[in-house]
């Protein structure tokens, strides 16, 4: 009985720990005063509304979502093909292949941005929104790559082999065979890309210039100091990821 | 003509791999080199001066605020590694043995949702527990404690990493113990061992893998993180990537900035050497 007391009383602790910050950024993002800061005044949506219909937060936006689903289903396909390359045959340099395509999960975001800016910076090539796209599939395939690889076992590559007796060509083997045969892993890595990319800071913010993303200009928001408005902009932000995130625990509770 | 189709499936095995390949020889080590590169020229007034050299290197490692940098992001670091594996290791527990196997997911679920606030957006929440007159020090006052002034410091930007770290963790201890057969445990308690005695010399270390890996992962993001002491820490003592924002936003100096991000590289490659033979379990 002591035992299962301190316990739970852990667990209670830790939980309000985790949950702190959050329920204080959803709570004062209704504030009805001007400070995010006890006491709460009283329930305003006022915050939201007016995150609704400021114009550089809903272009930025946009540009976020254009930027995490492009990369993404770039970073899929990348990493499903290679994935498949590697699972399909067995090549002389396959170790040294995996290490150097799962390379990049090990290094800081901020060494990737950083070697990517001096690059481009030593090419001559401008900043933009495809920049930003460039540096999330660099971090998101390698994901993908994982995923995909740990999916493709000998079931698959049984019913591939079987396909191809059959007479299905390459294409058709992937599009009917190996695609609906791992369908959870893929839409699992697809998920999770976009919640990344989404959520990516510091690659964003060194390789854009006038088109931004959402964590880029709320950024920029920060700098005026605590208000309800970055509060609620901010809680907005979390609900989008939530529910992404549940989508994702959906698609590998069918696994 | 066993031979013509293994080639085949080479040829193909290549096509799919080239695009991936490619990529990651374009966009990831061709950045790299040239970051190493980098790092060897010189900025000078008008550009870069391709001259090869270590004078980035020796400035960097004998400028006093660049050592500091460098101090307090281990500090920090370490400090949030290791309170981030004490608190989280007890709720793996609780959670893989003691929580109803119907309400386990979902307790798992629950210690990981803030995992999905922006990270930005994270700091910025703490900024405002610990603000002055915020809820934290609003609440002290309310039960007659005294309040905490930790707005602006180190203490706030390691509560902040904490507060991210422990749910990592609370993940990858989790999982390292969910994998733990069962009668281990009953054997050793057949064989005479206590709780503690169980836990120190059959537990601990079956699960020394899945503390390993985490560690590490806390390590490599900590130690590479501008955003969390940029914004909880006030300006006070910078850590190592807020002196690499600082070069490249102040001064555009390149170089020096590729110098010390080879040098961030140089210190989770060292960690990754040091908790790497943990990775796999002891046997």
């Amino acid at each position: 009985m002591t035992r299962f007391a301190i316990s739970a009383a852990y667990m209670a602790v830790l939980y309000a720990f985790i949950f702190l910050p959050v329920a204080v950024l959803v709570l004062f993002s209704f504030q009805d005063g001007r400070f995010p800061i006890p006491p709460f005044q009283g329930f305003t949506l006022k915050w939201h509304l007016e995150v609704l219909s400021d114009e550089e937060l809903m272009v930025a936006l946009r540009n976020s979502l254009l930027v995490a689903f492009g990369s993404s289903a770039l970073a899929l396909a990348l990493g499903f093909l290679a994935a498949r390359g590697l699972a399909t045959s067995e090549l002389p340099l396959a170790r040294t292949i995996r290490a150097a395509l799962t390379a990049p999960l090990s290094v800081s975001y901020l060494v990737i941005g950083l070697g990517l800016l001096a690059s481009l910076n030593l090419a001559g090539v401008g900043l933009s929104l495809w920049t930003v796209a460039i540096g999330h599939v660099v971090i998101n395939a390698p994901l993908c790559f994982a995923i995909c690889t740990a999916a493709i076992g000998p079931a698959q590559q049984q019913a591939e082999r079987a396909a191809r007796d059959l007479g299905a060509g390459e294409w058709a083997v992937m599009r009917f065979v190996t695609a609906p045969m791992i369908m959870p892993a893929l839409v699992a890595a697809f998920l999770l890309s976009v919640t990344f990319s989404w959520d990516e800071f510091i690659i964003a913010f060194l390789l854009s210039r006038f088109d931004v993303t959402l964590p880029v200009e709320i950024w920029s928001l920060l700098r005026s100091g605590l208000n309800p408005k970055t509060n609620a902009v901010g809680s907005l932000v979390f609900l989008i990821s939530a529910l992404a995130f549940l989508a994702f625990e959906l698609s590998a509770r069918r696994r | 003509m066993s031979l013509r189709i293994e080639d085949r499936e080479r040829r193909r095995a290549w096509a799919l791999l080239a695009p991936a390949v490619l990529w990651t020889a374009v966009f990831f080590l061709l950045p790299f080199a040239i970051m190493a590169a980098m790092s060897l020229w010189q900025k000078t007034d008008d550009g870069i001066e391709r001259t090869w050299s270590l004078v980035n290197y020796m400035t960097l490692f004998g400028n006093p605020t660049y050592i500091e940098a460098l101090f307090n992001s281990l500090e920090i670091t370490l400090i949030v590694t290791l309170l981030s594996i004490l608190l989280a290791y007890p709720l793996a527990w609780i959670i893989a043995e003691e929580v109803p196997e119907r309400y386990r997911r979902l307790a798992l679920v629950l210690a990981v949702v803030p995992f999905w606030t922006s990270y930005i957006v994270r700091s910025y929440a703490w900024s405002l527990v610990l603000a002055k007159q915020g809820v934290l020090n609003t609440a002290l006052e309310g039960i007659g404690l005294p309040t905490l002034d930790i707005s602006n410091s180190r203490a706030a930007i390691v509560l902040g990493f904490t507060h991210f770290f422990t749910m990592l963790l609370t993940l990858t201890i989790y999982a390292s113990l969910t994998q733990l057969p069962p009668n281990l445990r009953r054997a050793a308690a057949d064989l005479g061992a206590g709780p503690w005695a169980t836990f120190r010399h059959v537990i601990l270390p079956l699960t020394a893998p899945g503390i390993a890996v985490g560690a590490f992962l806390s390590f490599a993001l900590c130690i590479g993180d501008y955003v969390t002491p940029q914004i909880l820490g006030g300006g006070n003592d910078l850590a190592l990537p807020q002196l690499i924002m600082l070069q490249l936003g102040r001064r555009a100096d390149l170089p020096m900035v590729a110098a010390l991000s080879i040098v961030l590289m140089a210190v989770v490659t060292l960690a990754y050497l040091v908790v790497a033979r943990f990775m796999k379990v002891a046997r």
